[in-house]
């Protein structure tokens, strides 16, 4: 058996993004040289950064291509931060729940910049408590540098009140930064509409290569720079466009927007057939976040059992899954995200992420919820 | 069989892992994460699981084609051995840690884990060797003598043992070398790891003075004189000469050594060397490797150190305790100590030092 059920953590290039790096591949040129072979190669990735415009409903211009997303992160948290921080302002606002490549650049201001950082907490659903967000922006919104609250999260699916958000803010005329990684190709999302100053997308969760990503900064805004050396990128991300990936990028991203509607509802069901399955297969488990959910994310805890156990089981079984959570030194931490629900550390260290995609089958969930019973029985025998 | 493979990221356990899977078992490799808050890079040859170690463990593990697990034990290993090792220093006693993670980590946390999860049994880079005989599977000396690991394994009770793979006990270690760098395992000039993993300076008596305090204390003669001052009597084991500043020279000017150390007083005691020979060794909670000792006197041979001679004795156990009587006496001897008893060159079984005389 080998079945991947990982694909918030990676997932297969799609065939358009293959050809495009491979024939990118093929081609001369420095999309930033004047000549001929600069040109050709210029409007490779002009086409793409439109395609991408498209996909997300921003203004092409407002595309900045970076070398991941968490670099996206990174140049909008620390550049928003350096815009707009003084004597006075001097708070950066994120969320218990964001990404390791959020909360430590928020970190690093706190440490290197003397920022003071709020974590907004969550509700047991996973959602952003937006009374404490309205409350902080009611009593100290002259003095936040810049919000930052994820689309929808990575190790539950939960998608966070962006909109909600943003008007809250808006009020107090603090920008809004989005890490909308998880999100983008797989619900819809606009730019537009959310009307957030910046937001982070990545190839590789789409379809694309890996490193690449994109910072999507609303026009005629400018930040300051992490990288410098050309100012290729709107003087906001120096180094040579990388026009193969960047290419692949625009392919997967066109193909995941034009099938998102359709294998977003085909991966729902799967979603539900797989949670029903795991529910009567071991009827104490726990199903982690509510509320509006992405299609393909399933975070459940095991009781009595330790997901390092469960992961390897998983895996000799032939079943690729993940633990959901960052790595220190190789071993697992509980997840700050289930803590923050209001998990124990215990409780938090029993649970496992499965991400499903449209490349995964009804007899896919069935073959893995088969395994359930010996797995669980297994990994709690293990456990104690 | 299905096994694990411990893979501290050193030659030996590769080589292990390696030799697990030529002899055909099916081998997923897991290296123990011992500490909570690890050290980033190896200096030298302490300090056995850094974030670079588990790096090289995971290589050799790319290399042999197996696949690979860190498994957090860091607060099992803090329970079981680093407390252990700070309470028994605290009591006066000089515990052997790679003993205690034997017993309480690789046989038993891991090997439960393991085999609760479907597998038969845990595979180390150990220098030891087992055998099916008569008496069930028994733990023996590995042919290199330099490198034997049985006195830290004698720990395992026959049910441990029964699920234990030991593939380097009939090799050299200069020959693991040679076959790691065959085999293609960058670790083959990896150093050998020494001294206690979870010191990584080196310096025990620093460490623990760090955790049990430097409360000064009287060094005394045998009559109770007052000869000197010690910061920390835990620090000093028994039978050591070296480092005890005494400037009061002995009456005939011969040297003295370590002869007890008294916790509740904080006092060390010191005295001539006579006074530290040893005929007869009393053991407590003892582990059978085997069949258990009984209250006949048995001839057999008693080891105290990890790579101490082998002492002929004669062994007896009755009422809970080991008795071993000496042939010939032994200077400077702690108690917390294993003494492990062997036959030849299996493995009896051992009990902790309680008492001697």
């Amino acid at each position: 058996m080998s079945i991947y059920l990982d694909h918030a953590a990676t997932t297969p290039m799609v065939a358009a993004a293959k050809r495009a790096l491979a024939d990118q591949m093929d081609k001369l040129g420095n999309p930033s040289s004047l000549h001929m072979y600069g040109r050709a190669t210029r409007k490779d990735v002009e086409e793409s950064r439109e395609a991408i415009a498209r996909a997300v409903a921003c203004r092409p211009s407002e595309v900045i291509f970076t070398g991941s997303g968490t670099e996206a992160n990174n140049t909008a948290l620390k550049g928003l931060h350096w815009l707009r921080a003084n004597e006075k302002r001097n708070l950066v606002v994120i969320s218990e729940i964001e990404h390791h490549a959020i909360f430590d650049p928020a970190q690093w201001l706190a440490d290197y910049e003397k920022a003071e950082v709020i974590k907004l907490p969550v509700l047991a659903s996973g959602e952003i408590d937006l009374a404490f967000l309205r409350k902080l922006v009611t009593e100290r919104g002259n003095e936040i540098t810049v919000i930052s609250v994820m689309h929808s999260n990575n190790e539950t699916g939960t998608i966070q009140p962006v909109a909600e958000i943003v008007k809250i803010a808006s009020g107090a005329q603090i920008p809004v930064h989005c890490d909308a990684v998880q999100s983008f190709g797989k619900v819809p999302l606009s730019f537009k509409d959310l009307g957030v100053t910046a937001l982070t997308i990545s190839a590789h969760k789409i379809g694309g290569p890996m490193g690449i990503g994109a910072l999507i900064l609303q026009h005629g805004l400018e930040i300051p720079a992490l990288i410098h050396g050309g100012g290729q990128e709107r003087e906001i991300r120096s180094g040579t466009l990388n026009t193969p990936s960047i290419a692949a990028f625009a392919a997967a991203a066109s193909d995941a927007a034009s099938a998102q509607a359709e294998r977003a509802s085909f991966v729902s069901k799967l979603r539900e057939q797989f949670i029903a399955g795991a529910k009567a297969a071991i009827p104490d488990l726990i199903v982690n976040g509510s509320g509006e959910q992405l299609p393909g994310i399933i975070n459940l805890t095991f009781p009595g059992t330790e997901s390092d156990t469960l992961l390897l089981l998983f895996d000799a079984a032939g079943v690729a899954c993940s633990t959901g959570s960052a790595c220190s030194a190789g071993v697992h931490e509980p997840s700050h995200v289930l803590m923050a629900m209001g998990h124990s550390q215990v409780s938090a260290q029993s649970s496992l992420r499965f991400s499903l995609s449209y490349l995964n089958s009804e007899s896919d969930v069935a073959e893995v919820i088969a395994l359930f019973p010996s797995v669980i029985s297994r990994a709690r025998a293990a456990n104690l | 069989m299905k096994v694990i493979a411990a893979m501290s990221g050193g030659v030996d356990s590769a080589v292990a892992a390696a030799r697990a899977v030529a002899e055909g078992h099916e081998v997923i490799g897991v290296h123990l994460a011992l500490s909570s808050n690890p050290q980033k890079y190896r200096s030298g040859a302490r300090g056995c699981c850094t974030v670079e170690d588990s790096h090289d463990a995971r290589r050799a593990a790319d290399v042999i084609g197996i696949p690979f697990y860190i498994w957090d034990m860091a607060e099992e290993f803090h329970e079981g051995v680093v407390e252990n090792f700070i309470s028994e220093y605290a009591a006066g006693r000089t515990p052997n840690p790679c003993l205690r993670c034997n017993e309480k980590i690789k046989f038993a946390a891991v090997l439960d884990r393991a085999r609760a999860m479907g597998f038969d049994g845990v595979v180390t880079g150990h220098y030891a060797r087992t055998r099916e005989s008569s008496i069930g599977k028994t733990l023996h000396r590995a042919i290199d003598n330099s490198k034997d690991q049985s006195y830290v394994l004698s720990v395992l009770t026959v049910e441990q043992i029964q699920g234990a793979i030991f593939p380097l006990g009939d090799t050299h270690k200069v020959d693991i070398r040679k076959e790691a760098a065959e085999r293609g395992l960058f670790v083959a000039n990896k150093p050998d790891s020494h001294d206690i993993c979870f010191v990584p300076s080196g310096d025990n008596a620093g460490w623990l003075r760090d955790r049990l305090g430097s409360e000064v204390g009287p060094i005394v003669d045998q009559s109770g004189k007052t000869l000197g001052e010690h910061r920390g009597a835990y620090t000093y084991t028994i039978g050591q000469r070296k480092g005890l500043g005494l400037t009061v020279p002995s009456e005939d000017g011969s040297p003295r050594f370590v002869l007890k150390i008294e916790p509740k007083s904080n006092t060390v005691v010191v005295g001539a060397r006579e006074e530290l020979a040893v005929n007869y060794i009393q053991g407590e909670n003892p582990v059978w490797c085997g069949p258990a000792a009984t209250s006949q006197e048995t001839r057999g041979y008693v080891q105290i150190r990890a790579h101490g001679e082998a002492l002929a004795c004669t062994y007896s156990y009755r009422d809970n305790f080991l008795d071993v009587n000496l042939d010939a006496p032994l200077f400077g001897l702690a108690t917390g100590q294993a003494a492990v008893i062997y036959d030849d060159d299996r493995v009896v079984g051992s009990a902790t030092i309680c008492l001697t005389r």
